[in-house]
């Protein structure tokens, strides 16, 4: 609180301001970054907040700003119609970008689309409510009732006869073609009784449009009550759409600003620590799911062969943030994130890309801290870990291998490959022993890596699973290619062991979940 | 001569410099750089995870070379050796081909096999020619001794990656030798640098920083050079690290080819970045021929 006072009397209010002005209102970080969306994203937010200003809290705002504000009145009547249309169009747009991209991006969930649909869920009953009542037969008496002491029922019919011609009213009672004196008639009742409040329909091009599209069949629809449901439909989902608000994507809409203002403001090292967490905890929250990150990702293209939506950065902010909520998570769901974290070559690319300005890499670097607090630090590691609590060579020393352990589905895996297959034409020089530079650095390297490169060799031969899947010397192997180049036989001894890295992390994943 | 330049995930980030100055350099030699903004991970990161993932990777990079008829000159020898693997491993597994080809068809990609990956120092070398780089040299050095650093995955698999002779390589050598100063032979000079361990095992991944510094220091030479992005990351971020935990050190600062080269070459300072190297290393202007018009217009 006291942060928040100090930085109001500051010089920072002005950076507040202008950050205020360009970045929250007008968006200038995305308009610098992608036209294209931010003139998507300006249609959305512009239209639909003129709308939610204008017509949805008109009792609030329009009717005391303009005191003779009615919603059938110009510029009111066209300027609802034409918000619509706006935001209709970045909607379109919208959807059209999400289905556009080839490159693997998230699965665009419910969740995102949401937001899409709740808008055109209220945009489209919004139109058909307008259309329904225009040529609403009944709205039209209530209106006669109200608003004329009209008794004469040839004055009746004449300005029936006129909304019917000019004002769309699907009429029971009269019938086109209509009399040019009855009509003039009609005119002249209009302009006293009603003209005062109503510009012409046809300002309102949407729900006209709608009203001349359903005029034939306006009578049913009518004794049906259709506008009256339509006006709920319209109702309940403005209703919906605020009271899921912040479950959902909208909340950027409070989040995102105030990460910007937050961002705009504070300054790493400087401020207090305790308003930089809470700044990085907004950014979880500042996310809009737009899946830039994840289409610039230098590694996305790996999830075609890993299928694993936590590679994807837009995926792993998700998972993140649920990491964090504190529900503990399932030792199988923190391994699939653990993997995820790691397929990362931490290229800053998401970081750079991110329209909201997101700090990205910050973001993995902690989740990676985080994850290691929680046992599960890089694969690799966490691998030879793993295999250093489980697997004790000197505990086999006396024995014979049983051959239950034969493992005969094992190295069908590994015969598949061309490289790897290369395992069954050695021959036991143990050439590729001799020459590692690891074993060479260790006076007793059997102790510390577990199999040699050449029993590791020989295990396969046996189709021991566990044990060459279970040697430390995968993890310690430098893949300097010194063995390979060395082997008489051809065996490809680096890649085996680069493949047989692959199984080991498949094989204790299953093994630990 | 037009290449398209990969430049990996960590260049643009951490190693700037090796970036700036071999566009510089090549420039200078009339090697035009095309940048694909497209490109991906080389797949290096994914060989121990998932060897189809790492193809694709590789793959896809290669795809879109391809698809502008460019041939690729890798600056890391890590990802030169992984692109070179990828290569190699499709030809030999159509299965696995089409299995990418599939993946890729989804972006309108296609991997046909057509073009030729390279890295900075074979294209120096068998492209450009010794003796054109040569003529460039207008300040060289003088009787600074140097250690190449040759790089296991660009080295080896030898009938791989066909970089040099495997056991007695010399392009490196040559190289350096065309810059006036002398390379020096020394025991560990083919083999690992350490990298590939840092993060998974990190005890013996500077095992063997420390006892190749040691080696080099021990024939003699002043400076290290290497021409891969983890390489030179062990010689120089993590030497300065390691030189912060102990007190004898041999103390080799490493310097990256493209920048050796440019500075003999007289290329602008900032192009080189020298100063973006952890350990300094402008003690290398010592040793350039002091009677050289160059040096007093620099
Ligand atoms: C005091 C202003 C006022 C007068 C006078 C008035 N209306 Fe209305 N009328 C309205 C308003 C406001 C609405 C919209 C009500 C709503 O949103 O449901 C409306 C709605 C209607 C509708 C339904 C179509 C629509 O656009 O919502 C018809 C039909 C209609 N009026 C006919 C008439 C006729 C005919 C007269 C003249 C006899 C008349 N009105 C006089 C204010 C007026």
């Amino acid at each position: 609180m006291k942060g928040v006072l100090r930085t109001l009397f500051s010089a920072k209010v002005f950076i507040l301001l202008k950050v205020f002005v360009l970045d929250v209102l007008f968006q200038r970080w995305l308009m610098r970054k992608d036209f294209l969306r931010w003139l998507a994203h300006m249609c959305i937010y512009g239209g639909f907040l003129l709308l939610l200003l204008m017509h949805g809290l008109d009792k609030l705002i329009t009717s005391v700003l303009f005191d003779d504000y009615y919603p059938t009145l110009n510029p009111f009547i066209f300027l609802r119609d034409l918000s619509a249309l706006v935001v209709i169009v970045g909607i379109a747009m919208a959807f059209y970008r999400r289905r556009l991209s080839r490159m693997p991006r998230p699965k665009t969930t419910a969740i995102d689309y949401y937001a899409l649909i709740i808008l055109s869920l209220i945009m489209i009953s919004g139109i058909f409510l307008e259309g329904t009542k225009i040529v609403s037969h009944s709205r039209y008496q209530d209106m006669v009732d109200e608003y004329t002491g009209l008794q004469d029922p040839e004055e009746l019919n004449a300005l029936e006869a006129f909304w019917a011609d000019k004002f769309a009213v699907a009429s029971p009672d009269v019938k086109e073609p209509f009399d040019k004196d009855m009509l003039i008639e009609g005119e002249q009742l209009h302009e006293v009784s009603c003209a005062g409040c109503h510009a012409p329909p046809q300002w309102a091009f949407m729900g006209y449009g709608v009203a001349k599209v359903i005029r034939p069949i306006a009578s049913p629809l009518d004794r049906a009550n259709v506008h009256t449901l339509l006006w709920y439909l319209h109702f309940m989902a403005c209703f919906f759409g605020l009271a899921y608000l912040p479950f959902s994507k909208f909340f950027h809409i409070f989040a995102t600003p105030a990460f910007l203002l937050a961002d705009a403001v504070m300054e790493e090292g400087k401020s207090d620590p305790a308003n930089i967490a809470t700044k990085q905890a907004m950014q979880f929250d500042a996310c809009t799911h737009c899946g830039d990150c994840t289409t610039r990702c230098s590694v996305a293209v790996a999830f075609n062969e890993i299928p694993n939506p936590n590679i994807l950065p837009s995926e792993k902010l998700v998972a993140f943030r649920s990491l964090l909520s504190g529900n503990g998570l399932s030792e199988k769901r923190l391994m699939t994130i653990q993997e995820g974290s790691h397929i990362c070559t931490d290229c800053h690319r998401c970081t750079d890309v991110c329209p909201v300005g997101i700090n990205l890499e910050d973001l993995w670097l902690n989740l990676n801290r985080y994850l290691a607090e929680l046992g599960y630090p890089k694969p690799e590691r966490w691998a030879r870990k793993a295999i250093e609590a489980d697997f004790d060579l000197t505990k086999l020393k006396d024995r014979t291998l049983s051959l239950t352990t034969v493992d005969k589905g094992f190295t069908s895996a590994l015969t598949a490959s061309a490289q790897a297959s290369t395992f069954t034409v050695c021959f036991g020089c143990q050439d590729c022993t001799n020459v590692c530079p690891v074993v060479g650095n260790y006076e007793n390297p059997k102790k510390v890596v577990g199999l040699l490169p050449h029993e590791i060799m020989h295990s396969l031969a046996l189709k021991q699973k566990e044990l060459a899947l279970g040697s430390k010397m995968l993890w310690d192997c430098v893949t300097c290619y010194i063995c390979q180049e060395h082997c008489p036989q051809g065996v490809r001894v680096t890649d085996v062991l680069y493949e047989l890295k692959n199984l080991a992390l498949r094989h204790l994943m299953a093994k630990t979940t | 001569m037009e290449f398209a330049l990969f430049l990996g995930c960590n260049i643009p980030i951490r190693l700037k410099q090796y970036e700036t100055s071999s566009r510089a350099v090549l420039e200078q030699l009339g090697v035009t750089l095309v940048d694909i903004p497209e490109f991906n991970c080389c797949g290096y990161p994914l060989r121990n995870i998932d060897l189809k993932a790492f193809v694709l990777s590789s793959a896809r990079n290669l795809a879109l070379a391809e698809r502008q008829n460019l041939n690729m000159i890798v600056l890391c020898k890590c990802g030169y050796g992984t692109l070179r693997m990828a290569q190699h491993l499709m030809k030999e597994n159509t299965s696995l081909r089409e299995g990418v080809n599939a993946n890729l068809a989804k972006e309108g990609l296609k991997y046909e096999g057509d073009i030729q990956v390279k890295h900075l120092l074979t294209v120096l070398f068998n492209d450009v020619g010794t003796e054109a780089v040569k003529k460039k040299v207008t300040r060289p050095y003088e009787n600074v001794k140097i250690a190449t650093h040759y790089g296991c995955h660009a080295l080896r698999p030898s009938s791989v990656v066909q970089f040099d002779d495997p056991v007695a390589p010399t392009i490196f050598d040559q190289l350096v030798e065309v810059t006036g100063a002398k390379s020096v032979d020394w025991s560990t000079k083919l083999e690992c640098c350490g990298g590939p361990l840092a993060g998974i095992h990190d005890e013996l991944s500077l095992d063997f920083t420390k006892k190749k510094l040691a080696d080099a220091k021990k024939a003699g030479a002043h400076y290290m050079t290497t021409g891969c992005v983890f390489c030179q990351i062990q010689f120089d971020a993590v030497q300065k690290r390691i030189e912060a935990h102990t007190d004898s050190n041999p103390h080799v600062p490493s310097i990256l080819y493209s920048q050796l080269l440019g500075l003999c070459m007289n290329i602008n300072k900032d192009a080189l970045g020298l100063d973006r190297n952890q350990i300094d290393i402008t003690g290398l202007e010592r040793f350039m021929a002091a009677n050289d018009p160059g040096l007093n217009s620099a």
